[in-house]
């Protein structure tokens, strides 16, 4: 028997992220959200316009765009934006742009190193932001289980796993010195099932490329990459076919691998998820490369 | 799990899975006694752990595992590179979980005596302690640190899972004499705390074998002398929605929400109580008193409607607008004019000391609680508790991972409740206002106001404060005038 004054595990993780939000408009300068289009951020936004409702939230929005990213997720930021109203801002790496980065012909480590790495150093020295606001879970990867909510980050970005605040009850210390600043993960206790139970309940807009269609698809060292646009080398696009797919996680459409389904709505996903053997990161192609490499870049600067 | 429902009704499913609870729990025990196993093994059976995961873990358990078995569970658990070097835990690491009920959030911290802080770290948020003893060691010393840090914490729930049985031949005998033994420090325990039985809400004991799977979710064949719940059945029916203070409204202030002219709002978590629209509150510290005209829902409706309710229950997160224009800001504490909390200056509170450098008489520091933020100078070290003896010492001084009775003063008042009463006004943390880190953890148990009010300090001596303060601004001496 549910008693009435209970919250469910959905609400109760509602209400905890929307206090770390309310606690970061309250205790920095100058934050920012990041927002990388995907469902976790789609989540992140929506708590982040209950959190200041009737108001709009007090920070903007950053989007590091790679250049390379699904059309369709551009789209929908887009349009998202501007339903909302709120204020978004997007940064490319114009080193980058200069050198014409093609992760066809340079490869996915030195793309997501200078679009991606490299941006997001950009984006957050320029803006000089003291918190910067993330969507990522403790579930996805095993060195996140050990991050804090508030992760403090040195002048350089740095993050230091051993040298890390204890964090107790909901207190969070936000006290930095000018030049440092802290990641902010509001997600940190939500897991993979949890984000897409809640936008289930909640009706949160998602990029449709999660459902399944049929795409134009062709295979990649193992990986199913859609075919987004031209810039595909003509003699991948060549053995393009049609498949019925869709994507767990979002990102560089070349660096994306989908899977094969017939999930078009989200309860159909959720079944999906929940009878499949694997984790959503097996998508990503820059996580194979070693064990523990999220670690490294993280260590290194990297989100 | 119901996979099979999943399968053939996943409208059905997600209805059920929409009103789970939140249970968090915290795994103590020595290192090796198998913290990392038990947590791998409850990850693995509830299905929680995927295919990739699990090759990865397989192909790793062959270049760093330290059991024989076919999957080290630990290594499911064991997260940082250099830790799985050291084949050791070394932090505080969240873990997750969930059953057709329940979903679970466990807090995996290591054994070792120096890491009293981070078993401190996951207790504060916990609702039940597991606490792991080696069936062939028994009760250690260790064990007793584990309970004195659950209790103090103010855990309600405690389950004793006595592991390894399958290396004691699964023994009745020797499953008796650990529980014997147990709750003889037990009943030491609640008497050295003053503390009355009730304190701690539930204590059961459970023999596992964490490595085999004997009552971890399965009830164990190989132990049918027990007639209790296996671990996971335990977690999933144990009664938990009686932990938080249902009865005193405390509602900390954390934003002013003022989208607009026509719009106050004061948004902020509940930490403990309900309220309903109308109800009389008075605000403090400042003691001004209103009424609840609305309570907000966050919520994001497309229109510009708010969406509001008749009544709100910790632990909401809401937005509450009153009948009369009175100054609040962030910090301030609304409670119901008819069970107000008291306003201080000066507090008593156990400290648990974190941080490498030691705790300084007369040093100020910054102070947490809550949405509160404010100086603090602690005065005097009551006593320094030993966490093995549970022995009261007599110090000036308190180190990394020690825990002591202190007295503080506080640059302002505050409206503070004791921690046994209510966690979330009763809670602070110690920040080191040079290094910004968080060097201490504070429960409060009693505030009094201090005399220090009543003194009144000549012309002389404010001008002479006020010189040393503005010219050696390094001495970190303190104002003596007063604060308004
Ligand atoms: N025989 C037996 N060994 C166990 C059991 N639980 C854990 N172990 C072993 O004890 C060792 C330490 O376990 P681990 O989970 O790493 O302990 P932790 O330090 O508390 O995390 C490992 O070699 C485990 O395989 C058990 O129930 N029975
Ligand atoms: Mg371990």
């Amino acid at each position: 028997m549910i008693d009435k004054k209970r919250l469910s595990h959905l609400k109760q993780l509602e209400a905890e992220s929307i206090y770390i939000l309310r606690e970061v408009a309250a205790q920095f300068e100058n934050p920012v959200m990041m927002y990388s289009i995907g469902k976790d951020s789609s989540v992140m936004l929506h708590l982040a316009m209950k959190a200041f409702f009737p108001g709009k939230p007090p920070f903007p929005l950053l989007h590091v765009d790679t250049l390379w990213k699904f059309k369709e997720m551009i789209e929908f930021r887009d349009k998202r934006v501007k339903e909302l109203g709120v204020e978004l801002i997007v940064h490319t790496n114009p080193e980058g742009i200069k050198m014409n980065i093609n992760p066809f012909v340079h490869g996915s480590k030195l793309h997501t190193d200078i679009m991606k790495t490299q941006a997001l150093k950009q984006a957050l020295n320029r803006g000089k932001f003291d918190a910067v606001i993330g969507g990522a879970r403790r579930d996805e990867e095993k060195s996140r289980a050990k991050e804090r909510i508030f992760s403090f980050r040195d002048k350089f970005h740095r993050w230091d796993p051993k040298n890390q605040r204890p964090e107790l009850w909901n207190i969070y210390n936000t006290k930095i010195n000018k030049g440092e600043s802290v990641r902010v993960f509001p997600l940190s206790n939500w897991t993979e099932l949890d984000i897409w139970q809640y936008i289930y309940l909640e009706n949160i807009p998602i990029v449709p490329l999660y459902f399944a269609k049929e795409r134009s698809i062709v295979e990649i060292e193992g990986a199913k990459i859609m075919v987004d646009d031209e810039r595909m080398p003509i003699h991948l696009r060549k053995k393009a076919k049609i498949e019925k797919v869709r994507f767990r996680t979002l990102g560089c459409y070349p660096l994306t691998g989908a899977i094969s389904s017939n999930a078009q709505t989200l309860p159909e996903i959720i079944q999906e998820m929940l009878l499949s053997r694997n984790s959503e990161r097996e998508g990503r192609i820059i996580d194979k490369d070693q064990e523990g490499s999220m670690e490294k870049k993280k260590i290194e600067g990297y989100f | 799990m119901s996979k099979n429902l999943a399968a053939t009704n996943i409208e059905q499913y997600l209805k059920e899975h929409e009103n789970k609870e939140l249970l968090r729990l915290i795994t103590c025990g020595s290192v090796d006694d198998g913290k990392s196993t038990l947590i791998g093994r409850l990850l693995y059976d509830s299905k929680t752990i995927l295919e990739d995961q699990l090759i990865a873990v397989k192909r790793e358990s062959k270049k760093y595992g330290t059991s024989n078995e076919e999957i080290d569970f630990a290594l499911l658990v064991d997260g940082l590179q250099s830790e799985r070097e050291q084949g050791i835990t070394i932090d505080v690491a969240y873990r997750f979980f969930s059953t057709d009920r329940r979903k679970y959030i466990i807090a995996d911290t290591p054994g070792h005596e120096q890491y009293t802080r981070n078993m401190v770290t996951g207790a504060s948020t916990a609702n039940l302690a597991v606490i792991l003893i080696d069936a062939r060691k028994g009760v250690l010393t260790q064990t007793k640190r584990h309970t004195y840090i659950a209790s103090l914490l103010g855990i309600k729930h405690i389950v004793v899972a006595i592991n390894k049985m399958d290396i004691v031949g699964y023994s009745k005998d020797v499953y008796e004499n650990i529980k014997k033994d147990y709750l003889q420090i037990y009943e030491k325990l609640t008497k050295s705390l003053k503390k009355s039985k009730d304190s701690i809400h539930t204590i059961d004991f459970i023999p596992i074998s964490a490595l085999k799977g004997d009552n971890v979710v399965q009830k164990s064949t190989n132990m049918q002398w027990y007639e209790g719940k296996a671990l996971l059945e335990y977690l999933d029916t144990i009664e938990i929605s009686k932990d938080i203070n249902q009865k005193d409204f405390r509602f900390p202030v954390q934003y002013v929400n003022r989208p607009n002219l026509d719009f106050r709002g004061f948004a902020g978590t509940i930490a403990s109580g309900s309220v309903k629209v109308k109800d009389e509150i008075t605000v403090l510290p400042s003691g001004k008193k209103s009424r609840i005209k609305e309570i907000i829902l966050p919520s994001i409706g497309s229109s510009s409607e708010l969406v509001s309710i008749q009544e709100a229950f910790a632990p909401m997160a809401i937005t509450l607008t009153l009948e009369d224009e009175i100054d609040i800001s962030r910090g301030d504490i609304i409670a119901h004019s008819k069970d107000c909390l008291t306003t201080s200056d000066s507090i008593v509170a156990m400290i648990v000391w974190m941080d490498e450098k030691p705790l300084e008489l007369g040093v100020e520091y910054e102070i947490k609680r809550a949405t509160t933020s404010l100086n603090a100078i602690f005065e005097e070290i009551i006593f320094k508790k030993d966490i093995n003896s549970w022995e009261e010492i007599k110090t000036d001084s308190l180190e990394l991972n020690e825990i002591g009775k202190c007295r503080l003063s506080l640059t302002k008042e505050i409206a503070c409740d004791p921690y046994n009463k209510i966690k979330g006004t009763g809670s602070f943390i110690v920040i080191d206002k040079i290094t910004n880190h968080t060097v201490a953890a504070g429960l409060i148990i009693d505030a009094t106001n201090s005399d220090k009010k009543k003194r009144v300090y000549t012309e002389a001596e404010i001008e002479l404060n006020r010189y040393i303060r503005k010219h050696f601004p390094e001495w970190r001496c303190i104002s003596i005038e007063e604060k308004t």
